[in-house]
């Protein structure tokens, strides 16, 4: 079931009366939407996470470079519209195919794939300052949690302490009105990069025995799964640690989770939790753990640039961080979670995680 | 390896009466006794690859080459525009009916011209003796060069049918046509005249070849149909009248009214002869004395440089030419070759010129965009030559109206694309002395240029190693007074830096001016698209407006303020006229440009003669294609209104 948004209803409207109002004053009609890249976030440090930037890039409809964008906004505009009106929710997929046909006589189409109208909703949410869910757009169920948490999604209870080794797909919509907390009693969310060692932690029990949320994005986190970790956070005071591979962009999946992310900087202050701790796999452990050098990967030429990229971002400038990178360039090594397989198939259940919580050994 | 796929021996058993493989234990004597002359002729019947007759397809393309070389030839040299047919009939073997043109084994090939006609004297030796003609021992550009070319196709007729070749001749209206049945004597390489006698003849001048001979005719690359097709584009003016052996007729219009400049010619230049040559011209000269053989026998050899080699070279001026032997002749030569000398006279080639080049690229190959160059004379090892180099771009108008109108209009599904299906490679054409070059392209001196050419630089694809891709032919003709082929057979010209250069500077220019065209048409196009765009545009944003609005829009005022904005954005220009403005031929010298709406020629000021002007078909034949008449006034664009008819 989807909520109205009227607001959002009348934004969309609004893009239509736009057109027309610039077309009766003979105007080229055209929309702002902020720029979404590097250029254009600043890193709030006293807020502690990423915010967008004043920049606007104006998209005119007379313009061969725009015109097709604007279209494309317009299509999308409308469709996202019919969503609002018939209380429906969809994906991205299918607002592509929705707005996707042939224009008029010629052989060319609105979209040709679906790179061409993902950006365009990216667009209208920051364009029109409104939130994807809102718009009544979802992306997959990509995450996955356990532990003792209560919730009540569409009526039914979901005691995620009952889900036997399987948990609790986290969908992707997980706001109040969609997603309600009924009962936590953990002391502390642990994200977890990869779903193996989620897998491994599940299985362990891990969650009982240290009464704990384990929540796992596979990957860099969707939204559904950083929305919800926050409310987790925000509402019942959990503090965030996050279990991530040693290497450029195990780092850089920990500052998203904690300050937000580039392209959806206008999110931050809903998604970002500023006080989310580093947990691991940190550069210093390899040493501290005596894990040997054959179980590390030589970084490559990517991950190098990659890690010289994060050394500038004003949000890795605490020595702290610029220490822990530095380390990781200087050893040439990466290394993956399962690597500490090597010293015990339980080790990151029985000594490596209890030692880092007990030594409360994680950057911050 | 399996049997089957042993080369089979060239037949020469019954035919030559060479030596056998001896049994051991010889004495000098015995050898002694077998050694003995070969002919020029029975070498040639074993070597018969080295003129281009290696299998029967080729054999009949090189019989009707040899023969239309020498036709056009001959009228040029006589000052007579050449007027050729050329005729191929599929005959049986031994009386018995013609089989179907493509199993047929056997060919007639009659080649008649208008010409100046052959004297009854020497047309058995012209025809039936090997190394026998009038070019070789002259510096002057001429399509034949050795003499070898018709008799070895004649002898190679006799060889393979056992028919002799028949030739009528007359030499005027006022003389009478003789007929001649020759065949040559393999051995002492002579003419054998089987039959001689005078008759009636329906031609007032010119003369008549048939030779019969084992062959194979099969369309397509290296084809007779394409030597014909390529003949008129470097002899626009010559008629040739294609009789092909399916019955097919096809005319090639003339459409230059005069002959090319007839070459001068030129003493040999020192820097192009090797020592034997000149040990020769030592002793054939009619000179007297050293420095005066030097300064006649030579080009840009005054009798003061005659002098100054003397004295380099430590021998006297006075010398007797004939005394100079050995190593004082050696010492000659090598301080001919360190003397500085003015390049050779380059007034022995006769190029075919831009005009010409781009009045028969127009006539023979559809296209949008048409260029040519000419550049100037070059030298290598002492020979004079020219290379001209000219392009076709495009499918032409009609053809892409035809591919629009066929091209699907089912809408693209994901991962689809409309281009791709483009990766035809462009065609080379290749001349020398205007004589069409179809075998060994690869091994050619002009196809490798055609690969150096950067042609990403002009807007055209290309792979690596590979030929430029699209609708394009490219053309390349060197004029030499000796074209250096890699083999007698004329069929690749041999890779010298200096030619190279030329060529690949010919075709940078040529291809220089096709990317200017491109780009200005694609700016036009690109125009034209953001009209058609915007109208598209407008409707879908329109109906987007409308539903957002709940319906609640006036669509056909929104529609109309919003196309006023973009004719504004656009400059309320229509498509055709910025074509027109950006597509002229302005700064593309020697091109042609065809649009839908016509074609436009640059006519150079400097020229003459009025080239481009194009007579009409004489008489509209069936299948050909007609000429286009492209008025062409000196100093003035001419534009002819709609497209001429084709077909």
């Amino acid at each position: 079931m989807a909520k109205r948004h009227p607001a959002v209803e009348k934004k969309l409207v609004g893009l239509a009366d736009l057109v027309i109002s610039a077309a009766a004053r003979r105007k080229d009609p055209s929309i702002s939407i902020p720029v979404r890249s590097l250029s254009n976030v600043k890193f709030n440090e006293k807020k502690g996470y990423i915010e967008m930037g004043s920049n606007k890039q104006l998209r005119t409809f007379f313009n061969v470079g725009m015109a097709k964008k604007f279209m494309q906004t317009m299509l999308v505009a409308d469709a996202l519209n019919e969503l609002q009106k018939a209380d429906l929710t969809t994906s991205l997929r299918e607002i592509y195919y929705r707005t996707k046909h042939t224009m008029g006589d010629s052989n060319e189409n609105t979209f040709d794939d679906q790179a061409e109208s993902d950006p365009v909703i990216e667009d209208l949410e920051v364009g029109l300052a409104a939130l994807r869910e809102e718009f009544h757009v979802r992306a997959e169920n990509a995450g996955t949690i356990i532990g003792p948490v209560v919730f009540i999604d569409d009526g039914d209870r979901v005691d995620c302490s009952k889900l036997g080794k399987g948990g609790y797909s986290v969908p992707s919509i997980v706001e109040e009105e969609y997603l309600q907390i009924k009962k936590c009693t953990a002391d502390f969310v642990l994200l977890i990069e990869k779903g193996t060692q989620w897998n491994r932690l599940a299985e362990d029990k891990f969650w009982r025995k240290y009464n704990c949320i384990l929540l796992t994005g596979n990957g860099q986190p969707p939204r559904g799964v950083r929305r919800l970790a926050r409310r987790l956070h925000e509402e019942k005071k959990l503090p965030v640690y996050v279990l991530v591979d040693n290497d450029p962009w195990g780092y850089y999946i920990y500052s998203v989770v904690k300050q937000g992310s580039i392209n959806l900087a206008f999110e931050s202050q809903r998604m970002a939790i500023p006080s989310a701790k580093f947990i691991g796999l940190s550069s210093a452990d390899p040493e501290h753990y005596d894990l040997p050098r054959t179980v590390g990967i030589k970084l490559n030429d990517k991950d190098i640039s990659r890690a010289k990229e994060l050394l500038a971002y004003p949000w890795f400038q605490k020595k702290e961080w610029q220490a822990e990178i530095k380390r990781m360039l200087s050893s040439g090594l990466k290394f993956e979670l399962d690597a500490l397989a090597n010293k015990d198939f339980q080790y990151l259940t029985k000594t490596y995680l209890p030692k880092k919580l007990k030594e409360k050994d994680w950057l911050d | 390896m399996s049997p089957k796929k042993k080369p089979t021996p060239v037949k020469p058993a019954r035919l030559s009466p060479a030596t056998k493989p001896r049994p051991a234990g010889k004495t000098a004597k015995e050898m002694g006794e077998q050694q003995r002359e070969i002919s020029v002729s029975e070498f040639f019947t074993k070597n018969r690859h080295l003129l281009g007759f290696d299998n029967p397809r080729k054999a009949l393309l090189t019989c009707v080459k040899e023969a239309v070389d020498n036709a056009l030839d001959a009228s040029e040299e006589a000052g007579l525009l050449p007027e050729i047919v050329v005729k191929l009939e599929a005959v049986g073997e031994g009386g018995a009916p013609a089989p179907a043109v493509s199993q047929a084994t056997r060919f007639r090939v009659t080649i008649i011209d208008y010409g100046p006609g052959i004297v009854r004297e020497v047309i058995p030796r012209i025809f039936a003796k090997l190394l026998y003609g009038s070019k070789f021992h002259r510096l002057r550009m001429s399509r034949g060069q050795q003499g070898i070319g018709i008799s070895a196709a004649g002898m190679y007729g006799q060889l393979t049918t056992g028919k002799p070749v028949k030739i009528i001749s007359r030499t005027g209206e006022k003389q009478p046509a003789h007929y001649f049945e020759v065949q040559i004597d393999t051995k002492k390489n002579e003419p054998l005249i089987l039959e001689k006698k005078q008759i009636e003849w329906e031609n007032h001048r010119g003369t008549q070849v048939t030779i019969e001979l084992e062959g194979k005719y099969q369309k397509g690359r290296a084809s007779v149909d394409e030597y014909m097709e390529l003949s008129a584009i470097s002899n626009p003016h010559a008629q040739f009248t294609y009789h092909a052996p399916d019955g097919e007729t096809k005319v090639y219009p003339r459409t230059i009214q005069h002959n090319p400049e007839p070459p001068k010619e030129i003493k040999p230049h020192p820097y192009g002869i090797e020592l034997g040559m000149l040990l020769k011209m030592l002793q054939d000269t009619k000179s007297h004395w050293l420095a005066g053989f030097l300064s006649a026998d030579f080009s840009r050899v005054s009798s003061q440089t005659a002098d100054e080699i003397c004295k380099a070279a430590g021998v006297s001026p006075k010398k007797r030419p004939r005394d100079v032997i050995g190593l004082e002749a050696e010492k000659l030569y090598k301080t001919i070759q360190a003397t500085k000398l003015m390049a050779p006279p380059t007034n022995c080639l006769s190029p075919i010129g831009e005009k010409a080049i781009l009045a028969g690229l127009f006539k023979q190959i559809k296209g949008d965009f048409y260029t040519a160059v000419s550049r100037p004379p070059a030298v290598y090892r002492g020979n004079p030559f020219i290379i001209e180099a000219g392009l076709a771009w495009g499918r032409g108008p009609e053809q892409a109206a035809l591919d629009a109108a066929k091209a699907p209009q089912a809408p693209l599904a994901e991962g689809e694309s409309r281009e791709g299906d483009d990766n035809e490679l462009a065609r080379v054409m290749r001349f020398a002395n205007r004589v069409p070059l179809l075998y060994q392209q690869s091994g050619c001196s002009t196809f490798k240029a055609v690969l150096d050419t950067t042609w990403k630089n002009y807007g055209i694809p290309q792979s690596r190693g590979a030929p430029p891709a699209g609708p394009m032919v490219i053309f390349v003709h060197m004029a030499s007074v000796w074209v250096p082929f890699t083999s007698e057979s004329k069929e690749a010209i041999a890779d010298y830096d200096e030619i190279r250069k030329e060529i690949t500077l010919a075709l940078r220019e040529a291809g220089r001016r096709l990317g200017v065209f491109i780009k200005r048409r694609d700016r036009a196009h690109a125009e034209s698209k953001r009209r058609d765009i915007f109208e598209l545009y407008i409707e879908e944003v329109v109906g987007a407006c409308k539903r957002l609005k709940g319906g609640k829009l006036a669509e056909g005022k929104l529609k109309a303020q919003l196309t006023e904005i973009a004719k504004k954005v656009t400059g309320g220009m229509k498509t055709d006229e910025m074509l027109d403005r950006n597509a002229g031929p302005h700064g593309l010298p020697h091109s042609i440009i065809v649009t839908p709406e016509g074609i436009e020629v640059e006519v150079p000021v400097e020229g003459p003669v009025a080239a481009v002007e194009a007579a009409p078909a004489p008489e509209p034949e069936p299948k050909k294609k007609t000429a286009k008449k492209t008025k062409a006034k000196p100093k003035a664009k001419a534009k002819t209104p709609k497209k001429k008819k084709k077909k």
